[in-house]
């Protein structure tokens, strides 16, 4: 398919010898945004970490294309280069290191790959300054260790900094709304919104339909028990708001969407 | 046993025969070096049997057929900066005198015990009454190549006078490959009022023997920071020996320990409280890498009487392979009841989600490794208020952890 970002076909993954992913078909387009609902345990969180290469999740069956290239044979760091980013749901503190140092390693890491020369002190701040606005985020938060004693909100705030410090070119966004107040929520979905664009996909993994308010998506896939029971438009948010998980658990799966589409 | 009484007999038996001919000395000099020697031949080596060696085998330190170092490999300030001077003992024995093996009990530390016999003509450093000194007095011991090896019995003396304020450092280097022993002894004192920090850079060559004692008494209200960095020799050992003996003094103990190969590394340390008022803060971290092993020892001893004592004392190690191996004791003695006591150890690996943190945003591996373990380092390397001390072991970890440009 022409302008298909991600093409994941039957998608079998394990942690700790558990099966979580039990053939999860899913194809993202250029500029898409979708998101993935589901029940906890559901395999949303899974999905998000096999898709950025975490290690210790085990892909035991099936492919993932990325922009035509085999996703899971590369390392987590060259997912990471080649466009890929995770914002993840716990951001990890790191004592020791500051925000700021990091990210000026990792944009000069992925400009490197793409041979770009890499950036000084001066052009980083710039950059960085400019992207912090976006989110809000203070010159304090960038100077101080990664995450280290960032409340929960400035933690999520981070990772969409980052995001567009790095300007990916497929965001995996796993629950970047848990645990945020509605203030907190607002300048996150801003942020996201803000970097949207038609170079740029986004899969939006989310336990509620709250954040489909302010982050509308093109396409909703709901995630039960390791494989997309359901995929729809923005609309399907509604209906599983007003029903809860346990519809679906009752009623007979819909045809897949996107799957039919193929 | 036999083995090890002749090491000593051959080894350090010419040293022994010297302190009778030494004509020239004071009798209390030649009589505290007597006393040296024969608390050292009633000791012998430490086994692994004896407590404060249980970790550390110092057989390989024993089997070696040593001769004495021709020469002083000691390098001072000159001029000293202004309000300290500094001499050699020999031009400065009155005033060395009253502090001389006070400090530094050799009692159960036959290393101690060796150098009290043999040492050199080492360095007395005395800090004028009330003297304010932002010039960091920087002390470097650089123990050249020989054609054998060889045994140094550096000794340092630190007065610091009452209400003065300095900062000492000792870097230790050495090359040449070839063995080389320092069994060294530094004693501090630390007047009423004074602000002491004390620096030590151990890097020597990997093929050095490093056993050295440090050992400070503090008067009242003074402060004395520590800052032992021990990053080089085959086998190092340091044991520090804080005694607050005024009421209300602080002390802050500061170490970081990085070994890999076949590195061995030990650590012991005593903070003894023995006034009321005292506060020490006390953290060790430990790097082991490849089949290295470290030691922390660390004792905290709380004297009846020294009430609203305030104490912590932590060890934090990270374990960079299957074969790199630390053994930590933290420990406390508390003999007050009214006292504020706490220690903690713990021992890891690097956090495999932190890893994979840093490479989801596009860090290789190496380099998310060098930045985890220089981030878990620079808790310490960054206390250390010397710059140039400072810039040497941020040197010699980048030495050590390719992938990383500059500190983070």
């Amino acid at each position: 398919m022409a302008g298909t970002i991600l093409e994941i076909k039957n998608l079998h993954a394990s942690v700790g010898g558990k099966e979580i992913l039990r053939g999860v078909d899913l194809v993202v387009g250029a500029g898409q945004v979708h998101a993935i609902m589901g029940p906890n345990g559901s395999g949303k969180s899974t999905l998000a970490h096999v898709l950025a290469g975490r290690p210790g999740y085990d892909v035991t069956a099936g492919s993932v294309l990325y922009q035509g290239k085999d996703l899971l044979a590369m390392k987590p760091e060259e997912r990471a280069r080649e466009g890929v980013f995770l914002a993840f749901q716990y951001p990890v503190e790191i004592p020791g290191v500051s925000n700021v140092y990091f990210l000026k390693n990792a944009v000069n890491a992925i400009r490197k790959h793409r041979g770009l020369p890499e950036l000084d002190a001066m052009d980083f701040l710039k950059l960085s300054k400019e992207k912090a606005r976006l989110v809000e985020i203070g010159e304090d938060l960038l100077k101080r260790p990664v995450n280290e004693g960032f409340s929960g909100g400035e933690k999520k705030r981070n990772e969409i900094y980052q995001m567009a410090v790095l300007e990916p070119t497929l965001a995996i966004l796993d629950e970047t709304d848990s645990g945020l107040d509605i203030d907190a929520l607002r300048i996150v979905a801003s942020g996201v919104n803000a970097l949207r664009a038609p170079e740029r996909s986004m899969i939006v993994v989310t336990h509620y339909q709250r954040l489909l308010n302010y982050i509308v998506p093109d396409y909703l896939h709901v995630l039960v028990d390791g494989r997309i029971a359901l995929s729809g438009g923005k609309e399907l948010a509604l209906t599983l708001e007003e029903k809860g998980y346990t519809w679906l658990e009752k009623e007979p799966p819909a045809p897949r969407v996107e799957a039919a589409a193929r | 046993m036999e083995a090890q009484t002749l090491a000593v007999e051959t080894a350090f038996a010419p040293g022994f025969a010297a302190i009778e001919t030494a004509a020239a000395s004071p009798r209390w000099l030649t009589a505290l070096r007597e006393s040296g020697r024969e608390r050292f031949e009633a000791l012998g080596f430490p086994t692994t049997k004896t407590e404060a060696w249980r970790f550390t085998s110092v057989r390989p330190i024993t089997e070696v057929a040593w001769t004495r170092a021709a020469r002083e490999a000691l390098r001072r300030p000159d001029p000293a900066p202004r309000g300290v001077r500094i001499r050699r003992l020999s031009e400065a024995l009155a005033d060395a005198e009253p502090h001389l093996a006070r400090i530094a009990s050799f009692e159960d530390n036959a290393f101690t015990a060796l150098n009290t016999a043999l040492f050199e003509d080492g360095l007395l450093v005395e800090i004028g009454r009330g003297a304010v000194v932002a010039e960091p007095i920087e002390l470097v011991f650089d123990a050249a190549s020989a054609a054998h090896p060889e045994v140094s019995y550096p000794r340092l003396l630190v007065v610091a006078g009452e209400g003065s304020q300095a900062t000492v450092v000792e870097t230790w280097t050495g090359r040449g490959g070839r063995p080389h022993l320092n069994c060294a002894v530094t004693e501090i004192s630390v007047g009423d009022g004074a602000v002491l920090t004390h620096v030590k850079v151990q890097r020597e060559d990997e093929s050095a023997f490093h056993v050295h004692a440090i050992a400070a008494r503090q008067g009242r209200a003074s402060r004395f920071t520590s800052h032992n960095i021990s990053l080089g020799a085959a086998l190092a050992r340091t044991d520090l020996d804080v005694a607050l003996a005024g009421e209300g003094a602080e002390c802050e103990a500061n170490g970081l320990f990085v070994a890999g190969g076949s590195q061995h590394c030990d650590n012991h340390t005593t903070i003894d409280h023995a006034r009321p008022h005292g506060v020490s803060r006390e953290l060790y971290k430990g790097i082991l890498d490849g089949k290295a092993r470290g030691v922390f020892h660390g004792t905290v001893l709380v004297r009846p009487g020294a009430q609203k004592t305030d104490a912590i004392q932590t060890n934090k190690n990270l374990l960079l392979s299957r074969e790199a191996l630390v053994d930590s004791t933290p420990a406390l003695r508390i003999e007050a009841d009214d006292v504020k006591c706490k220690h903690g150890s713990t021992t890891g690996q690097l956090d495999p989600l932190a890893l994979f943190y840093l490479r989801s945003r596009g860090l290789g591996e190496d380099e998310a490794r060098a930045l985890l373990v220089r981030a878990f380092a620079s808790e310490l390397v960054s206390r250390i208020p010397v710059a140039a001390a400072r810039d040497a072991v941020e040197a010699a970890l980048s030495a050590r952890l390719p992938g990383l440009s500059e500190a983070p």
